[in-house]
């Protein structure tokens, strides 16, 4: 499903440049469940923006499903976003002033598809992660740990290949990171291929593949057996 | 982007931010709508101004005489001069190619009374070519003739609010006796002004029966002289440097002293009040662009600082398959939106005010009946539309750029 071949990236910081990913070789197979783990400044979340095309590598290949993701402009970006990818973020960004149901309804709308069959969707995928009856809220009336599923639900609407989710349960406490970490290991078990970016290893544990990144290169890259949750 | 899906998210954008909506929609409405009141009230004072100083006839010289101030041929200074019943005819027989009307003025006030009703006037001495420069409009009997001044005839045209305070409805006045002063006389005739009150409460003599009741003398205060209108502003001043020399040579003036002969132009006042009035229309048109200017420039800043908020938000669509196309035209159809509903909003209102202060204020502001045409009014709004859009623009197509990992760091 992805295959990424010497990867470099460095920022400009002023004067000097530095360095984050020093040559990063790594494939994800479809149905897999990989943590990226490291220390804060490893270069993980740099990897999976790459990934997610958000940002883009100096440097190196990336095969997405077998097509190469190269010289993108926004527009085509924007689009293979839409079409492959699904997001999951640490601090939930969702739209504050539209209701759970509305944002998942998002990606569907940049697609293009018409209202009605949006709406249909969107609660389809807000019942998966179980706040069918939260639908009508706004952000602000939900927890941490509900809006963290309805970010979710948005990531996984357009049906994407890969799921991508940073710090998914940085924000959360220990049981809602639980829950949402349940609803991760569900959705992969029904054959979504999924990336954690994470530092917890108890996160970690939850997965199927532990990639652990250091100084920008991987320097661990093994299966381990999975933590199942209820 | 113009299908009816995208207006739908626009329209529940708008109406989820009503602050930031009523922000930029307040800004624009007030913008052009103090663009139209200022304007408007630009347009008041022309008005106002026009009908203070077109009244009376405008290819008028008034002629005064003074005290002269330097001696000359033997004269002393400070010897008084007078204007003479045989300068007009002087000025007649000399003058015949720029004359058109011409006619003395003796002004006197009188107590005037008929039967139990009486009050105080003024009184002109005039002949009846004096009717032509107070452009005075007969309503009832008629005015002066030649056979009065000839007769020097105890008649009297009386202005239509003299008739009003002195006589009954009931009464016509023409050919009734009233008494100004002492002596009686016959009124023949009342004119309307549209000057206002004070010129319909005056009352018009033979300027040679005047002068019979003051000892049947020869003077006049003022000779009213009216030129052919085509000799236009240059005329005038050549017809009136020509007069001033004859009077000064004639009454042994010397030709530097300016005290012995006042010429009055009423085309030199007239075209500097033109000019007035068109630096009025400068002051006008330039506050007009300022007020706009201000507007456009409010409307830029709004349209920064939306952006500037909706940087995450724009991140986040960009990050969920959001085109920058769609960015662009997302925020830039909500602005034009937003700038054109209140910028109706703010150009009726204006508009409105306009046409309710009428002539409200024309007394105490000298503003009346302000107004601003459609067209002007209308295009000043969609100048504000198009800058609106502008000014959404740019900062839209730079967020539309912003990578979108930045954007979504953006707190």
């Amino acid at each position: 499903m992805i295959q990424i071949k010497n990867l470099h990236k460095s920022y400009k910081m002023g004067s000097s440049s530095l360095h984050v990913l020093k040559g990063i070789n790594f494939s994800v197979k479809e149905g897999e469940l990989v943590a990226i783990m490291g220390s804060s400044g490893s270069g993980k979340s740099t990897l999976l923006n790459i990934l997610g095309m958000l940002d883009i590598a100096n440097e190196g290949s990336y095969f997405l499903d077998d097509i190469e993701i190269k010289n993108l402009d926004e527009t085509r970006a924007a689009k293979y976003r839409n079409q492959f990818l699904g997001f999951v973020f640490q601090s939930f960004n969702l739209i504050n002033y539209k209701n759970a149901v509305e944002n998942v309804a998002l990606p569907l709308y940049y697609r293009g598809i018409n209202r009605k069959e949006r709406q249909l969707q969107a609660l389809n995928f807000l019942e998966k992660v179980g706040l069918k009856e939260w639908s009508k809220h706004l952000p602000s009336e939900l927890s941490g740990g509900q809006k963290q599923r309805v970010a979710i639900a948005r990531a996984l609407v357009s049906e994407p290949k890969v799921l991508l989710a940073d710090e998914p349960t940085g924000a959360l406490d220990s049981k809602t990171s639980h829950e949402v970490m349940s609803i991760i290991q569900k959705i992969n078990n029904e054959g979504k291929t999924i990336l954690v970016v994470t530092h917890e290893k108890e996160i970690a544990a939850m997965c199927k593949r532990v990639v652990t990144l250091k100084d920008g290169i991987i320097v661990e890259d093994k299966k381990i057996k999975q933590i199942l949750l209820k | 982007m113009f299908s009816l899906d995208s207006w739908i998210e626009i329209f529940k954008t708008i109406s989820k931010n009503r602050l930031r909506t009523f922000l930029s929609g307040f800004t624009v409405a007030l913008g052009i709508f103090i663009f139209i009141v200022l304007f408007g009230f630009g347009n008041g004072l022309k008005n106002q101004f026009k009908e203070f100083f077109l009244d009376d006839a405008t290819n008028v010289l008034t002629l005064f005489a003074g005290k002269t101030s330097k001696p000359y041929k033997g004269f002393k200074s400070n010897r008084q001069i007078r204007l003479k019943n045989d300068d007009i005819n002087d000025i007649k027989l000399n003058f015949n190619f720029f004359l058109e009307n011409i006619s003395p003025r003796i002004t006197r006030y009188a107590q005037v009374s008929y039967e139990l009703e009486s009050d105080n006037y003024r009184t002109v001495g005039v002949s009846p070519s004096y009717q032509f420069f107070e452009k005075n409009i007969l309503i009832k009997g008629r005015y002066l003739n030649e056979d009065d001044i000839l007769n020097k005839n105890r008649y009297a045209v009386i202005g239509r609010l003299v008739e009003e305070d002195l006589f009954p409805i009931e009464k016509d006045p023409i050919g009734r006796y009233i008494n100004i002063g002492s002596s009686p006389f016959k009124v023949v005739g009342v004119f309307k002004d549209s000057g206002g009150d004070n010129e319909e409460r005056v009352i018009a003599l033979p300027y040679t029966t005047r002068q019979l009741l003051e000892k049947n003398n020869d003077y006049v205060d003022q000779i009213k002289v009216s030129f052919r209108p085509e000799l236009g502003y240059i005329g005038s001043m050549a017809f009136e440097k020509q007069l001033r020399g004859f009077l000064e040579e004639k009454k042994s003036i010397d030709p530097t002293d300016s005290r012995g002969i006042f010429i009055r132009n009423v085309s030199k006042q007239l075209n500097e009040n033109q000019q007035f009035s068109s630096v009025l229309q400068y002051i006008v048109t330039f506050v007009g662009l300022g007020t706009l200017l201000a507007g456009i420039i409010g409307i830029s800043n709004i349209m920064v600082f939306v952006v500037k908020e909706r940087t995450k938000e724009l991140g986040i669509r960009k990050a969920l398959g959001a085109s920058p196309r769609s960015v662009i035209s997302t925020i830039l159809l909500e602005s034009i939106l937003i700038t054109t509903i209140f910028g109706y909003l703010g150009m009726i209102s204006g508009v409105l005010l306009l046409n309710r202060i009428g002539t409200s204020l024309a007394e105490k502001y000298f503003i009346k009946n302000p107004f601003i045409d459609i067209y002007t009014a209308i295009l000043s709004t969609i100048i504000l539309i198009i800058f609106g859009a502008i000014a959404g623009y740019i900062p839209a197509k730079r967020a539309s750029k912003i990578k979108p990992i930045e954007a979504l760091n953006d707190e």
